[in-house]
Order: structure tokens, then C-alpha cells, then sequence
């Protein structure tokens, strides 16, 4: 049996009262709660204090690019679907620099469950706007206020037809415990967006800020059905803050697309080299 | 009587110019004449001016000659542009169609249009009643033409390939009926050798990555690379092969590693400006000690270039690119059956190395068809290098980057034991997480770097064409090896004393070997498709040889004997 024990406390190099806290605790009692052993995980994690995460985690890793969560994250999945792959990034590496490689990951739907440690600023290259800074937040690069539509990132999923779309609140750790072990369980794409307060850079959306906010989608008997429903929720952002799973729908994975999966894992597929003689044959 | 002619079919994208250039290719090949065909495209799929040209011989060819002695005009055009260049060759058109007068010493008249309405009913069987007709010109058995037909079209059933049979017959009897003296050039009489495999570069490279056991490839399609893609995707269901079209260069070299990370032979392809956006996860490729095979097949940049033709452009961009340092591998095959070796070799080089390796080509490769012996699979061997199960259990620790006299470390896959694997982008430990220490990234760097003598040990030197020693010494890497074999043939023949010597292991080096074979007392000639003499400055920087000359061609048109022998004039070299 899996026990937290398994997923022990690691050194971080976070900044004390870091919304990373919450999230990393969270990611370790999902995977307990499903039974999942760190040999059988494989975390794959972009760059930035979000990226870092894994190396606070017991289980397989691969630490890649900033913003390239996603291809190495397919590319492992396809060649060893057996393996429970996260991907975890911050904001900037999701919705900046990986945006594209997100909308695509959307489309192919891979048995994956992406998370996104969304503190709204760039904390590892220490304060500018990242693709959701609200609107008007002043930094020292955007110096008279970000002018740029935030990014919202459900609303993107939701209109992808995204298998899994979900947001969770790193100061409402049990909470976002429950829906990482959803999105896992979740046969498809999962995308767990995480409203994480950032200590030392965002003084617009704290902990105190958030907690005033948040409301839970399931105490008010929200259904995750329904694509038209769970955009209108998508786009509700001010004095109040719906979290939860906002839309689940089951849809063939990328995997399923695959025949050769149907017998096992790519890498132990078996080879028959006889092929290539008769191949070669064709030639001549 | 020796034989050796070339056939050029020219016209506009989409009237069916590689449909006639491809089967009659095939016809000679099946009758057992040497070939070797080489393709003329712009970036249109339809209009413009195209060709496809063959040359037949019955004697090994591997190059295009600069003679041509028959014209297939499907189009005005083609007669106007390449009429200068037949000498005393002839031309094949529709005389109706172009307007011109029905027959005059050169111009030879087939209706291609009436006789395809006439046997087929529809125009549609243009192209296989042009096939007939060259043939029936050259008094080839036609019967060769009838098989390869019949190997074409019999999945779209019996009545077609009866029909095609026609049409090609129609054409055949026309040019029998009508020039059958006309022309001075007859097959009918041609020796006869053993059955020969016809297969061009990228064929030659996808039968490769398969044979190796290639399990993975992501790409994003770019001329001239796309022929890999798509050849090891028409065989992924058998071969047990995934292949994935990537939103973009950057994720499909990121996806490779992933797979390749995970325990599969992955590999990507592409052309230069695809590979720019690689660089960076080569980089990741280098410091996470990933396996990943890189096809690059090069094309005339910068930029868009010139996206159809050919040139070895990108030779010091695959050298170079990437942020940091770290061990890589460069292969650029000379022929198609070399690229077949090549490619399963870039596999197990990969997979031992823990590195990119690339197999450089270029669309002149990439396109060209060539009659080679049969590939022989049982040379072919494949080598993982991965850790087993039970070495595995009887482990205590397992460490990803353990550092190792040769620098290899021991290989695991995540999810293969209870042994977690860890890789990481930073400069990380022998456990593969961050570490910043200088003292580890000495031992880090020292250790990635302890690679290269191994894999330099396992370079193949240069190929030696011609004499050992002689007055002029061509160099020369990759695809140009069959103009500059025929060049030295050539001149060799006509009493000058040249010889080849020719890379396909490009880097790393093996310095010292090739100090021995270049420093003889010859002219050096480095001949190369690039406009800065690339291979040149390779070889003086890794191996400290200064080349005498450089002979540069960068107009994206291939090498040909003829070129590299009037640039040698003009140099006073011969």
C-alpha cells in the first residue's frame, strides 16, 4: 500500500509562506489517496519556480524546457502509457511560452493531467507580467500597468472541447487534493489551472485576497456537464471566484488512437525484422 | 555495345512527371539496367516548370551527366528551356498540342492526347501512352513496362491495369511504327545484369530507421525531409511504429526525447529552418543525455531559401547549434544504400552515446534514386544499451549520471524497477537533480565530454576513389560522392592523376587518419554545395588541415561531372 511516507518532505528553495507549498502537498496526497508508488509516476516540469516542484517529489522526473512541458510529457506517454504522467509549470511556461504546444495537447487529448501553479507574475526572473497578470498590475517592466487581455486559460480549454477542465486554489489543499486525484483518475487531458499566490511578487492576488473570493462550484450543485454552462463559469473573475471541476467529458485519448497500444506499451512491443527483408523485396 | 543515356521528362506540376519519370525508372531497374534519377521541382503543386530525369546505363551510374539525349516535352516551355541542351538528342511532344510541325530531325510527333482518348478514353492514360512511346522509341521489351503497371495499378482493379496496358502499347506502337530508325539510341540489344533494389534517399532512410527499430517519430513536415516521415508512416502499423505530426519543430524534438526518455527509438525529421527551432532541445537532448536521431535533410537557406534544391549548407549549424557544449554525432550518407547503413548505425551510436546524432542529407539525396545490391539486414544489429530487469534488482541505488571511466552511464527507464530515473536541463548530480556546485559541474562536464573519444572511436574514416596517391586530391562529404567518383573515373581516363578522398562520418573527427591520407604531396580540392567552404573549415579546425582550394557550388542545383570538371579548368587545376 501507498503511503504518504512514500512521498517524504524534501528540501525546497521556495520563499516561506509560498502558495508552491500547498500545491506540492496536495499533488502528494492525491497520488496517495489513488495508490500511486513514485516509481509508477513520472512528473515532467518546465522551468520556473513552479518547474522546480518535482525535485521536491519523490518519483521519476524529467526536468525539461521552459514552456516544453507538454511534447516530452506526449512523447513519454506514448511510449510508456502504464506510466502516470503530470506536468507541472507556472503560468508563464503553460500560457507564455507553451501556449501552442497546450491548445495541440487539448486536441490530441493524451491521458495526462497537466498542472498549472498560476501565481499570475514571474517569480523566478523576480516580478514581471506573466500571460494572466490582471489588467492594469503595475511591475518594473510593465511600469504604467499591464494592457494586455489576461489570458483566461479555462475559457481556452473549455472552448477546445478539453477533456477535463479544472481550478483549484493552493490554499485549500484538501480541495485541490480531490481534483488532481479526479484529473489523474481522468481518462484524457486533464488541465488543472491553480490559483497560487505569490508572496514576494503579486501584492494584488494573496491568500487573504483569494480566500475572501472562492467559492466552491460543487456546494452549489454545479454539474461539470455541460460545455455552454462551464464557459459562462469560465469567465466569472471578481467578487467571486468559482473552483472546482468545471467541465469533464469522456472522448477517445490519444493513446486509444494508437493500435499497437491495444497490446501493451510501445517499448515492448515486439519486432518482427522478417518485415524488413519483405520490405526491402518491394524494391526490387 | 555500351549503353548510357538520359531521358529527361519535363513540364508542368501536375501533368504527371514523376508518374512517367517513376515507372520508367522502375522499367529499366526491373530489366536488371543501372539507373540513377534525380528530380527538378519548384514549390508549386501545380504549373511552373518541373522535371524528372533518368539515366540508364549498363554499367554502375551514380551521378547525372551532363549529356541528355531524349526530351519528353509535356509542355512548351520545357522545349524552349531544355532544347539547347540536347545536342543531337531528340524530343517527344504532342506536335498538335504545342503547334509546331509533325516531325522534323529532332522533333518526334506522338499524339499522346489522341492515343490516350483513343485506347483509354480518357486523357487520363496521357502519361502511360508517353512511357509506351519512349520505350518503343528505344526498342525496349516492353514487357517490363507491363509489370511495373500491372505492380501499380492492380489494387485498383483488373480493367485499369488492362486499360494502362493499352495505352502504353498504343504509345509503343506509334514510336515503333513511325521512328523506329529515327532513333539512334536501341536498348533492344542491352546486356542484361543481376536484379538490382531502385531506391531513393529518404526511401533509403526511412528502410533504415526501421530496420534499426525505430519505435517513435514526431515531426513536422518540410521539404526536403517529408519522404522519411511519410515512408515510415506508411509502414507504422506493421512495424509497430507511432508516428505523430508535432504542432512544430520545437515540440517534435521535445516529444522525441520524451519517448526516447521513456525507453523508445525515437526519432524526428526536418530541414534547416525546422532544426533552427530544434536548437534549443538539442541542448536538452545534450545535457540530459537523451538519445534522439535528427534526419536533417539540407536545402539552400537562409530563411525560406530556395525550398526545392539542394545544398550542404547546414553542416556547421548542425556542429554548432545549441547553447553549452556537449558531446554530438554527424553522419551525411553518400548513396541511398549508404543512408540505409547509416541511419540503423545513428540509432545504436545514439542509444550508446546517450546523444543526438544526425543524419545529414540533402534533397538532392533525398529525391535521387539510385540501383544499388540489395540491402543485407543480417549487418544490421541493434543495440540498446539499456540496464536489464535483473541488473536492475540487484542494484541498491541507482543513480541516472553516475559518473563512469568512458562517461556512459548506466542507462534505466522510468517505471522499468522501483529505481526512480531522473533527468534534469540544469547542470545536475550523478541522482540527475539540480546542482549548481562548481566542483560538480567540473565532474559533470569532464563527464559528458569523456564521450567523445569513444564515439570518435567508432567513426569510419574516409573512402579513398582513385589511386592513393595523386596530383590533385578532391575531399569532398556526403551526398556529392557520385559526380566527384565519376569526375576522378573521368579525368582518370583522360590521363590526369586525381583521386577522391570522402567523409560520411563528418564529426567527431579522427584527426590523426586523416592527417596520414590528406597530407600527400597533391593539390588539395575541398568540393562542397555551400558558399563557405563548411567542410573546409571543419577540417582545419578539428584535424589542422589547410585544403589547397575550395570548389564551391551554391546556385541549388546539384554537382554534376561536367561542373566540377569546367571549375576545375577554370582553376588550372587539370
Amino acid at each position: 500500500m501507498v503511503t504518504i511516507e512514500d512521498y517524504p518532505d524534501i528540501e525546497t528553495e521556495w520563499c516561506p509562506g509560498c502558495g508552491n507549498f500547498g500545491i506540492l502537498k496536495a499533488i502528494r496526497k492525491a497520488l496517495v489517496n489513488i495508490g500511486k508508488a513514485p516509481h509508477e509516476v513520472l512528473m515532467v516540469s518546465g522551468i520556473g519556480q513552479a518547474g522546480k516542484l518535482p525535485h521536491y517529489m519523490k518519483c521519476n522526473m524529467f526536468n525539461g524546457l521552459h514552456g516544453r512541458t507538454l511534447p516530452p510529457a506526449t512523447g513519454a506517454k506514448i511510449a510508456n502509457h502504464e506510466l502516470t504522467v503530470l506536468t507541472v509549470g507556472g503560468d508563464g511556461d503553460a500560457y507564455g511560452e507553451g501556449g501552442n504546444h497546450l491548445i495541440h495537447a487539448i486536441r490530441r487529448n493524451p491521458n495526462i493531467t497537466a498542472i498549472v501553479n498560476d501565481n499570475k507574475i514571474y517569480g523566478l526572473t523576480k516580478g514581471q507580467a506573466s500571460p494572466t497578470s490582471e489588467l492594469g498590475m503595475k511591475t518594473k517592466v510593465q511600469t504604467h500597468g499591464v494592457v494586455n487581455t489576461p489570458l483566461n486559460p479555462l475559457a481556452l480549454a473549455i472552448s477546445l472541447d478539453c477533456s477535463f477542465v479544472a481550478r483549484g486554489y493552493a490554499g485549500n489543499i484538501e480541495h485541490l487534493a480531490g481534483i488532481l486525484e479526479e484529473a489523474i483518475k481522468h481518462r484524457g487531458f486533464a488541465l488543472v489551472d491553480i490559483l497560487q499566490p505569490c508572496v514576494s511578487f503579486n501584492k494584488l492576488n494573496t491568500f487573504k485576497w483569494y480566500t475572501e473570493r472562492v467559492y466552491r462550484l460543487d456546494e452549489e450543485g454545479y454539474v461539470p456537464d455541460d460545455r455552454i454552462k462551464a464557459f459562462e463559469r469560465s469567465l466569472e473573475w471578481g467578487d467571486r471566484i468559482p473552483i472546482g471541476i468545471f467541465y469533464k467529458k469522456e472522448k477517445p485519448t490519444l493513446e486509444d488512437g494508437f493500435g499497437v497500444l491495444g497490446e501493451g506499451t510501445l517499448i515492448s512491443s515486439p519486432k518482427d525484422q522478417t518485415l524488413v527483408d519483405e520490405l526491402i523485396d518491394s524494391f526490387m | 555495345m555500351e549503353h548510357d543515356i538520359s531521358i529527361r521528362i519535363g513540364g508542368e506540376a501536375g501533368q504527371g512527371i514523376q508518374t512517367i519519370g517513376l515507372a520508367l525508372a522502375k522499367t529499366f531497374q526491373k530489366s536488371g539496367l543501372h539507373v540513377f534519377s534525380t528530380q527538378y521541382y519548384l514549390s508549386r503543386v501545380r504549373g511552373g516548370n518541373n522535371y524528372f530525369q533518368i539515366r540508364v546505363s549498363d554499367r554502375p551510374v551514380r551521378a547525372m551527366s551532363d549529356r541528355l539525349d531524349m526530351l519528353i516535352a509535356l509542355d512548351r516551355k520545357s522545349l524552349e528551356k531544355y532544347m539547347e541542351e540536347l545536342n543531337d538528342g531528340v524530343v517527344l511532344l504532342d506536335a498538335e498540342e504545342f503547334k509546331i510541325p509533325s516531325y522534323d530531325k529532332q522533333l518526334f510527333d506522338v499524339p499522346f492526347q489522341k492515343i490516350a482518348k483513343g485506347t483509354g478514353g480518357s486523357k487520363l492514360y496521357t502519361s502511360t501512352v508517353a512511357m509506351g512511346a519512349v520505350l518503343g522509341l528505344l526498342c525496349f521489351e516492353l514487357r517490363y513496362l507491363e509489370d511495373v503497371l500491372r505492380d501499380t495499378f492492380s489494387k485498383k482493379g483488373e480493367e485499369i491495369v488492362h486499360t494502362n496496358i493499352l495505352a502504353a502499347r498504343a504509345g509503343y506502337e506509334h514510336a515503333q511504327n513511325n521512328y523506329k530508325d529515327k532513333c539512334k539510341y536501341s536498348f533492344a540489344k542491352a546486356g542484361r545484369t543481376s536484379r538490382k533494389m531502385l531506391i531513393d534517399g529518404n526511401d533509403a532512410v526511412g528502410l533504415g530507421a526501421l530496420a534499426a527499430g525505430v519505435q517513435f517519430l514526431a515531426s513536422y513536415p518540410m521539404t526536403p525531409s517529408t519522404g522519411v516521415m511519410n515512408f515510415v508512416a506508411a509502414h507504422a502499423d506493421r512495424f509497430n511504429v507511432i508516428v505523430e505530426q508535432a504542432e512544430d519543430e520545437i515540440s517534435a524534438l521535445n516529444m522525441v526525447l520524451g519517448a526516447s526518455f521513456a525507453g523508445a527509438r525515437a526519432m524526428t525529421t526536418t530541414s534547416g529552418g525546422g532544426f533552427s527551432l530544434m536548437a534549443e532541445a538539442l541542448g536538452l537532448a545534450g545535457m540530459t543525455e537523451t538519445p534522439a536521431v535528427i534526419f536533417l535533410g539540407q536545402r539552400p537557406g537562409p530563411a525560406t531559401g530556395l525550398p526545392t534544391m539542394t545544398e550542404q549548407g547546414d553542416l556547421l549549424f548542425a556542429l554548432h547549434a545549441s547553447q553549452g557544449e556537449f558531446p554530438r554525432c554527424i553522419l551525411a550518407p553518400k548513396t541511398p544504400e549508404d543512408a540505409f547503413y547509416l541511419t540503423a548505425k545513428a540509432f545504436n551510436l545514439a542509444d550508446k552515446y546517450q546523444i543526438p546524432v544526425f543524419i545529414m542529407s540533402d534533397q538532392y539525396l533525398a529525391d535521387a534514386q539510385f540501383t544499388c545490391e540489395r540491402f543485407d539486414t543480417s549487418k544490421i544489429t541493434i543495440d540498446r544499451h539499456l540496464l536489464s530487469d535483473d541488473e536492475l534488482r540487484t542494484m541498491d541505488t541507482y543513480r541516472r549520471y553516475s559518473i563512469t571511466p568512458d562517461g556512459i552511464s548506466p542507462r534505466a527507464l522510468p517505471g522499468q524497477s522501483k529505481h526512480l530515473v531522473v533527468a534534469d536541463s540544469d547542470e545536475h548530480n550523478e541522482e540527475g537533480h539540480i546542482d549548481q556546485t562548481a566542483d560538480n559541474r567540473i565532474l559533470m562536464m569532464e563527464k559528458r565530454m569523456r564521450k567523445l573519444k569513444g564515439l570518435t572511436m567508432e567513426m569510419e574514416g574516409p573512402d579513398v576513389y582513385g589511386p592513393q596517391e595523386a596530383d590533385v586530391t578532391l575531399i569532398g562529404w556526403g551526398s556529392s560522392y557520385g559526380p566527384l567518383a565519376e569526375t576522378v573515373e573521368l579525368l582518370n581516363e583522360e590521363g590526369q592523376s586525381l583521386n577522391l578522398v570522402h567523409f560520411t562520418h563528418i564529426y567527431p573527427i579522427k584527426s590523426e587518419e586523416i592527417r596520414n591520407m590528406i597530407t600527400g604531396k597533391g593539390t588539395t580540392v575541398c568540393v562542397e554545395s555551400n558558399a563557405t567552404g563548411q567542410f573546409a573549415q571543419l577540417l582545419k579546425a578539428e584535424a589542422g588541415i589547410s585544403v589547397d582550394m575550395n570548389l564551391l557550388r551554391y546556385d541549388g542545383m546539384p554537382f554534376t561531372p561536367g561542373y566540377i570538371m569546367r571549375a576545375l579548368h577554370e582553376k588550372k587545376v587539370i
